[in-house]
């Protein structure tokens, strides 16, 4: 039982990370391969403050936010300019630079050793502990980066963002300023990615920088395809799937470091079979390989 | 309203724009003609800020706009088609129109987010505005369907209900009736003709002589990026180097 509902958090976890890198991804078509990252300074933020200052765990969600959009805004505002393949690498860098920072600042961050202990969440006075009550937590932060998120793309600016994913030369001429918008949907997707982060460093009370690498990035990217761009239910779907699905290689008897090994053939096969087949996912009304 | 002075650019060395200067006036319909690669679409995205001028000074309505980016100048009121037909062809032609308007607070996420009665009346507002338009223009039938799947007359149509929706003093059409039906250019000629007497100028670039003559206050014949001739629509075609220029 436990076992089900450890994934079922895994997948609400999944759930806000690509919810919030659809944001980007499917609905204003700018590539971001540095989401990890915001995931990662979620959890450190959220770790640090916790294990140094004994903050409370609302206090330290909010500044965890307020964190990863600020950084948000320091990669967005210089490498939003940049187009396309550009942006990619732009986003790339600063993926790379933050693993680094996180593996080498040891006296900060642990370095490679990382930082173990960290409280689990009280509020008011409430602890969150046992799996079930951190899964009602993940279920309340998902529904709410939902929430969000499906405002968002309801909205005008959602119709913006769609449009400049389409013809950023029409938006220009409409009178729109095109990268004040990037930067804001840019934003709004760090610091949303940042909740999943404290989310994960404080139900497994443990974090490392290897947690939130470039492959870290790919998965997200990965679960963002094959659920579907464009598509919010799309994106937990996804999550479900391919959280869910190397769990059953398990379960057909598999020893795990062969099924560790197949995990990461099979979300490189269905990546190239869905871009190939299926560029719009599960669920997207997007076709990504356009 | 406009006023441009000595606008110059050049394109790895090839001047685009050669010392251009010129005037619009309020309510008038200026042609804008000349052979292909004399500078008239350059000119446009000068003027709308889409490439930067290296010399010159651009005025509108008392606002030097030389070196404003683009979403500004729009915003002070001047709308743009393109030669080469831009819509999101993949959105209703509803949100088309809508992704033009000039009202732009129901787009601010703090109102998205902590306002959405006041987004959805101006939303809602806008709605009407755009169905309005779309029956002025005579296809508000088509006000659902995707803009791709219209024809190329009725996109050229709403490129420029585009522009109308947007409420601008000043519009630069491309070639707007270039490439389609008679039936389309009538119903796109009158739309055109009624503008000044919304008190709005247009600045038209157009390669259809016959077109031009009916519709245009005045002329600015250009070549190679400089002004060769103006003057009223007569003038200016039996002037002997414009019809040195277009023999050529």
């Amino acid at each position: 039982m436990e076992y089900i509902l450890h994934i079922l958090i895994l997948i609400g976890i999944y759930t806000i990370l690509s919810v919030s890198l659809n944001l980007l991804v499917g609905y204003t078509g700018i590539l971001s391969i540095a989401h990890a990252a915001f995931y990662g300074v979620g959890a450190y933020v959220a770790a640090l403050m916790a294990l140094k200052l004994q903050t409370p765990f609302l206090l330290n969600l909010f500044l965890a936010i307020i964190a990863s959009g600020i950084f948000g805004a320091l990669v967005g505002i210089p490498s939003l300019r940049l187009r396309d393949d550009y942006f990619v690498i732009a986003t790339f860098a600063f993926q790379i630079i933050t693993f680094s920072i996180l593996n080498n600042l040891v006296d900060f961050t642990g370095g490679p050793l990382g930082l173990p202990g960290i409280p689990q969440p009280n509020i008011f006075g409430f602890e969150i502990t046992t799996h079930i009550e951190f899964l009602i937590l993940v279920l309340i932060l998902a529904g709410i980066t939902f929430w969000i998120s499906n405002r968002i793309v309801k909205s005008p600016f959602g119709r913006l963002l769609k449009a400049i994913r389409e013809d950023e030369v029409f938006v220009r001429a409409s009178g729109r300023n095109v990268s004040s918008a990037k930067i804001k949907v840019f934003v709004i997707g760090a610091s949303l990615a940042s909740i999943a982060g404290v989310i994960y460093a404080t139900y497994i009370t443990y974090i490392d920088p290897t947690s939130f690498t470039i492959m870290e990035s790919i998965f997200i990217i990965s679960i963002v395809i094959i659920g579907g761009s464009a598509n919010l239910k799309g994106s937990i779907v996804g999550a479900a799937v391919l959280i869910a699905l190397p769990e059953l290689l398990r379960f057909i008897g598999l020893p795990n470091s062969i099924a560790a090994n197949i995990r990461q053939i099979l979300y490189g096969a269905l990546l190239v079979i869905f871009m190939l087949w299926r560029p719009q996912g599960f669920l997207g009304e997007y076709k990504f390989n356009k | 309203m406009l006023k441009i002075e000595n606008l110059n650019k050049s394109f790895d060395g090839v001047k685009a724009l050669n010392d251009f200067s010129c005037v619009v006036h309020e309510n008038e319909i200026v042609g804008l003609i000349g052979p292909n690669g004399a500078g008239k679409s350059t000119l446009f995205n000068v003027i709308t800020g889409f490439i930067e001028s290296d010399r010159g000074k651009i005025e509108f309505n008392g606002n030097v706009i030389t070196k404003y980016p683009s979403h500004k100048i729009i915003k002070l009121g001047i709308s743009r088609t393109f030669q080469d037909l831009r819509l999101i062809k993949q959105m209703p032609v509803l949100d088309n129109i809508l992704l033009c308007f000039n009202h732009q607070q129901n787009e601010q996420i703090q109102n998205i987010i902590f306002r959405p009665k006041s987004i959805s009346k101006v939303e809602q507002d806008n709605k009407q505005k755009a169905l309005d338009l779309l029956r002025y223009a005579g296809i508000e039938d088509k006000a659902n369907d995707l803009a791709g799947t219209l024809s190329y007359g009725q996109q050229k149509l709403l490129s420029i209900i585009c522009c109308l929706a947007a409420d601008s003093k000043l519009l630069l059409l491309d070639e707007p009736i270039a490439g389609i039906n008679p039936e389309m250019r009538d119903k796109i000629l009158t739309i055109i003709s009624e503008l000044p007497l919304k008190g709005k100028s247009v600045i038209l670039i157009e390669h259809d002589m016959d077109f031009i003559m009916r519709i245009c206050n005045r002329l600015i014949f250009m070549d190679t990026g400089t002004k060769v001739s103006e003057g009223i629509p007569e003038e200016v075609r039996n002037d002997p180097k414009v019809i040195e220029a277009y023999l050529e």
